[in-house]
């Protein structure tokens, strides 16, 4: 079934005169706009917007969703995004009118529920972390990252030092330095060792008394615990700098080990990840975090506090950094989050976890051999496989494996990334797949890679466009619609 | 444990062929000393009915629709969203993929977004909208980092009062640790005299940002704002209200280099300020320079036309600290909602919503002007949003006005220390009569 309705832009099944949605008509007095609004002021036409009418939108973005894969129509292994199902029943409370009708302005007396589902994340989210102050005002783990690195920076200026280096692994996600650059800092690459860990000499070799902080990723990007992460923040400590962990990879360890007790001083979320927020062709995220007691004084204001029994916003936060967004935060991901950690409890946290890495664990184990695997034979959530032999002995590509596998129905996993394996392949399947559709998925990628090179090129062959002219689209940039 | 599809015999069978006798042996990675020998200290776990009672509960304890009439605005509002919004949102084939990397297997979303960003130029009259930032205050802050990558050499941002405060805040707060200065610009009748501002601009002047209408209700004098900052070689940054472009010009006509606005108001719920959308558009020349995700149009190898993300280099997964901004997960499924709702009102339900808007927050004001020692603070034309004073301090009547059943509007002494007798009142087309007159009784009792 193709449906050719779909590929046509809104703007070309417009037809003047149409519309959707029509507004009642006004129950107040009615003045002359022009009496009410300065001339100079008002544009005679509205905006230039479509005209459609109610069906021809529907079937519209409907048809349209059928070109897209996703988590409720195909495996999703896309590594570093933690493609979990996301339950129903979250959408049905987050829609509910208590929860999704509250102004954010509306006065703490009048938002007694809300305040208190959010104080209750906090400290849920602060035992999770084993620290002790959370702010839920990141509105991504990248907007997180740049909040912490600002609570550092503050936190080093009220002490009155001088600390201008931010080091990073070069297996880290590319936020992080970009993160540090808008925090002011210099950031210092850390080199990764033949096992894929932090390199300890030459962390040793860049760490002095102008770092401030160092960003690990842990498990890091390969999927690997690193084990020196004791004797790393031990290094950190004593410079006095401090230890942000990037929480992406936290649907590893979640329940298993806490950051604050292998020695991070902040770390941020990603909610919508570990605890399961759609994530919306893109987004929204929820990127909260947390740190020690002695960095609280700094967090983005307001944070949810208790009085007795009455939850409020507290403003009176005088060394806060001030705020990195408008209003409370991502609310929305925040109660979804909130709902899945009630709906597992602290066994079915733990079991979360395991089976994470049991899926993740089993799948190496299922494609090892057929895959080169460089770092090992085991992993935590994820792992990174490798297409550098295929490459060289077949001509096939990382890119090639990914499209391949867009035929066969799966979504194809991360590739290119992390930076420091070549032809990389990252994998993390979650723990609500079944052993089933792993066996599958392991099946299909160890036949692509006996397939024909030309054919694996070509591919894909069963979707609606085959490869798409990347460099075209960034040489001559059409980025809208004209008529 | 719901959601885990592994069963006892599976874990097994698949620890054996793992080389693992247990599950605990999978983190043998972990040092002992390091793992947590406790269970977590959260709730125990719920089935869907104990979490759906107790969330109602809690839910039940929110003051919101019939329980008080909702008159706050402050970038967040409360606009009627046509049912066809949430039916095509809640399509899961859009709300559980995420960035479309992979082309071929999301041209749904990347269609879309490209829908979006034509909406977005057609709404602002700019060249180039991108697929979203976070919401308002950031998109502010994202600005002012794009316009310092346009003109390194140039430090000073002058901003006006009247700009949202907690945007402020957000710029603040990001631009501590740049090589920039923030300006604040007084604001004492309500808007930005452009006779002030022509007394800050200079040669180091990085931007100029307003906010039209304001965060007072009022409109700004965007084209001879404009003119000045033209004329100083500044940038001219405006975050605007995208409900009021169905009847005001649009940034593009006036001047705007870049415009950004807080995009709740296109379809999406208010839900305690978040997940929202940050809109961000500019004109052609500095699309190099913009944060965020581009989708552009393509062909594949057949030459059929489709969709792609585009001009990556820009991004912190290629860039990193040479990024133009750090943001990765943006706002997708909210563009989405903010493309239907465009598409669903129209050029003419855009209008009218606009027209609605502006009718009752006049009726509203005409009738609270008639309380005495009620007056309208600034003599400005407004839309949708204006800030009256009150005879006394404006936070103690809301208290007593929420008992009545009103959320009657924002306490600017909250932001503005000589404001504290002065509420913001927001009025959406969704406002009746019969509440306006309801608020107006109800403050007439309680002064």
């Amino acid at each position: 079934m193709q449906a050719n309705q779909s590929t046509e832009l809104l703007f070309e099944i417009s037809h003047a005169g149409r519309r959707c949605h029509r507004l009642s008509a006004a129950d107040v007095p009615v003045k002359n706009v022009a009496a009410l609004l300065p001339k100079e002021q008002i544009k005679d036409t509205p905006p230039p917007l479509p005209e459609v009418g109610e069906i021809d939108l529907i079937r519209h973005f409907v048809n349209l969703s059928k070109r897209n894969m996703s988590i409720d129509t195909n495996f999703y292994p896309l590594g570093s995004c933690t493609m979990k199902y996301n339950p129903k029943r979250h959408e049905r409370l987050a829609a509910l009118p208590g929860l999704a009708n509250v102004h954010p302005l509306q006065l703490d007396a009048s938002c007694q529920g809300m305040l208190r589902i959010l104080w209750e994340m906090q400290s849920i989210l602060g035992e999770i972390a084993g620290l002790d102050a959370v702010s839920l005002q990141p509105a991504a783990g990248a907007q997180g990252e740049l909040t912490a690195l600002l609570v550092a920076a503050a936190y080093f200026r009220d002490k009155g030092e001088q600390r201008t280096k931010v080091l990073i692994p070069d297996s880290a996600h590319g936020t992080n330095p970009a993160s540090a650059a808008i925090a002011g800092f210099d950031t210092v690459d850390i080199k990764s060792n033949d096992k894929g860990i932090v390199d300890l000499a030459d962390l040793n070799a860049k760490l002095d008394e102008r770092t401030a902080v160092f960003m690990i990723t842990n498990p890091n990007t390969l999927g690997l615990f690193d084990t020196q992460i004791a004797q790393i923040t031990k290094l950190l400590h004593e410079k006095g700098a401090l230890v942000y962990l990037d929480g992406a990879n936290m649907n590893a360890i979640v329940g298993v080990t806490r950051p604050g007790d292998f020695g991070a001083d902040m770390m941020h979320y990603n909610v919508h990840k570990t605890f399961t927020g759609p994530h919306g062709a893109g987004g929204p995220g929820s990127g909260p975090i947390a740190v020690r007691s002695f960095l609280a004084p700094f967090l983005p204001a307001p944070l949810v506090a208790k009085d007795g029994d009455q939850f409020r916003l507290d403003y009176d936060r005088p060394k806060s950094i001030g705020r990195v967004r408008s209003f409370f935060g991502n609310v929305g991901i925040l109660l979804r989050g909130y709902f899945y950690i009630r709906t597992l409890g602290p066994d079915g946290l733990r079991a979360m976890t395991q089976n994470a890495v049991l899926n993740a664990n089993y799948l190496l184990a299922r494609i090892n051999g057929g895959y080169e695997v460089p770092h090992g034979h085991r992993c935590m959530h994820e792992f990174v496989a490798s297409a550098r032999a295929l490459k060289r002995e077949k001509r096939i590509s990382a890119m090639d494996i990914a499209k391949r596998l867009l035929d066969f129905g799966y979504h194809a996993p991360t590739v290119y990334f992390p930076l420091v394996v070549p032809e990389a392949i990252m994998i993390e399947p979650t723990e609500t797949e079944s052993k089933e559709t792993l066996d599958a998925f392991a099946d299909t990628l160890l036949r692509i890679c006996d397939e024909d090179a030309e054919c694996l090129h070509q591919a894909p062959h069963a979707l609606d466009i085959s490869r798409p002219d990347e460099i075209k689209a960034a040489k001559e940039p059409i980025l809208r619609w004209k008529p | 444990m719901s959601y885990i599809l592994n069963t006892a015999d599976d874990q097994k069978a698949m620890l054996e062929a793992v080389g693992a006798r247990t599950l605990d042996d999978l983190f043998y990675n972990i040092p002992e000393e390091l793992r947590l020998k406790r269970p977590l200290k959260v709730p125990e776990a719920l089935a869907e009915m104990e979490l759906q009672q107790l969330v109602a509960e809690h839910a039940q304890k929110n003051q919101v629709d019939d329980k008080a009439v909702c008159f706050l605005g402050g970038g967040s509002y409360d606009h009627f969203i046509p049912a066809v919004v949430d039916a095509v949102a809640s399509r899961s084939e859009y709300y559980t993929a995420y960035t479309p990397y992979q082309a071929e297997a999301s041209q749904g979303s990347l269609q879309a977004f490209f829908e979006y960003q034509t909406l977005i130029c057609q709404l602002t009259g700019l060249d180039v909208a991108n697929a979203s930032l976070y919401e308002g205050g950031s998109a502010v802050a994202e600005s002012v980092l794009m316009a310092h990558s346009i003109h390194q050499n140039r430090t000073k941002v002058l901003i006006a009062e009247s700009v949202h405060p907690e945007y402020r805040q957000v710029l603040q707060t990001y631009a501590a640790n740049l090589p920039l200065q923030v300006q604040t610009l007084p604001t004492p009748d309500g808007f930005l005299d452009p006779d002030d501002l022509k007394k800050h601009l200079d040669e180091n002047t990085l931007c100029v940002i307003v906010q039209h209408p304001n965060f007072f209700g009022c409109l700004e004098e965007v084209e001879a704002v404009g003119k000045l900052t033209k004329s100083s070689g500044a940038l001219y940054v405006v975050s605007f209200d995208p409900i009021s472009l169905g009847l005001l010009k649009r940034p593009g006509q006036y001047g705007a280099d870049i415009a950004v606005a807080e995009g709740q108001c296109l379809g999406n719920p208010m839900v305690y300020g978040g997940p929202y959308l940050g809109i961000m558009a500019c004109r052609e020349e500095y699309v190099r320079k913009m944060p965020g995700r581009l989708v552009g149009q393509t062909v594949d190898r057949n030459g059929k036309r489709c969709w792609v993300l585009t001009l990556q280099t820009r991004e912190q997964h290629i860039r990193r600290a040479k990024a133009t901004s750090n943001i990765c997960t943006n706002q997708g499924l909210f563009a989405l909602r903010a493309a239907v709702y465009l598409a669903a009102l129209g050029p003419q339900g855009l209008r009218e919503t606009a027209e609605l808007c502006l009718q009752k927050a006049h009726y509203l004001a005409d009738q609270l002007q008639q309380i005495p020692g009620v007056a309208l603070k600034f003599h400005r034309p407004f839309l949708k949003e204006f800030t009256v004073q009150l005879p006394g301090n404006a936070a103690k009547t809301l208290e007593r006005l929420l008992r009545d059943g009103y959320h009657a509007g924002l306490p600017l002494g909250r932001w503005y220390k000589s404001l504290g007798t002065c509420l913001t009142l927001a009025v959406t087309e969704k406002r009746t009569k019969k509440e306006m007159d309801g608020l107006a009784s109800a403050l007439r009792k309680a002064l």
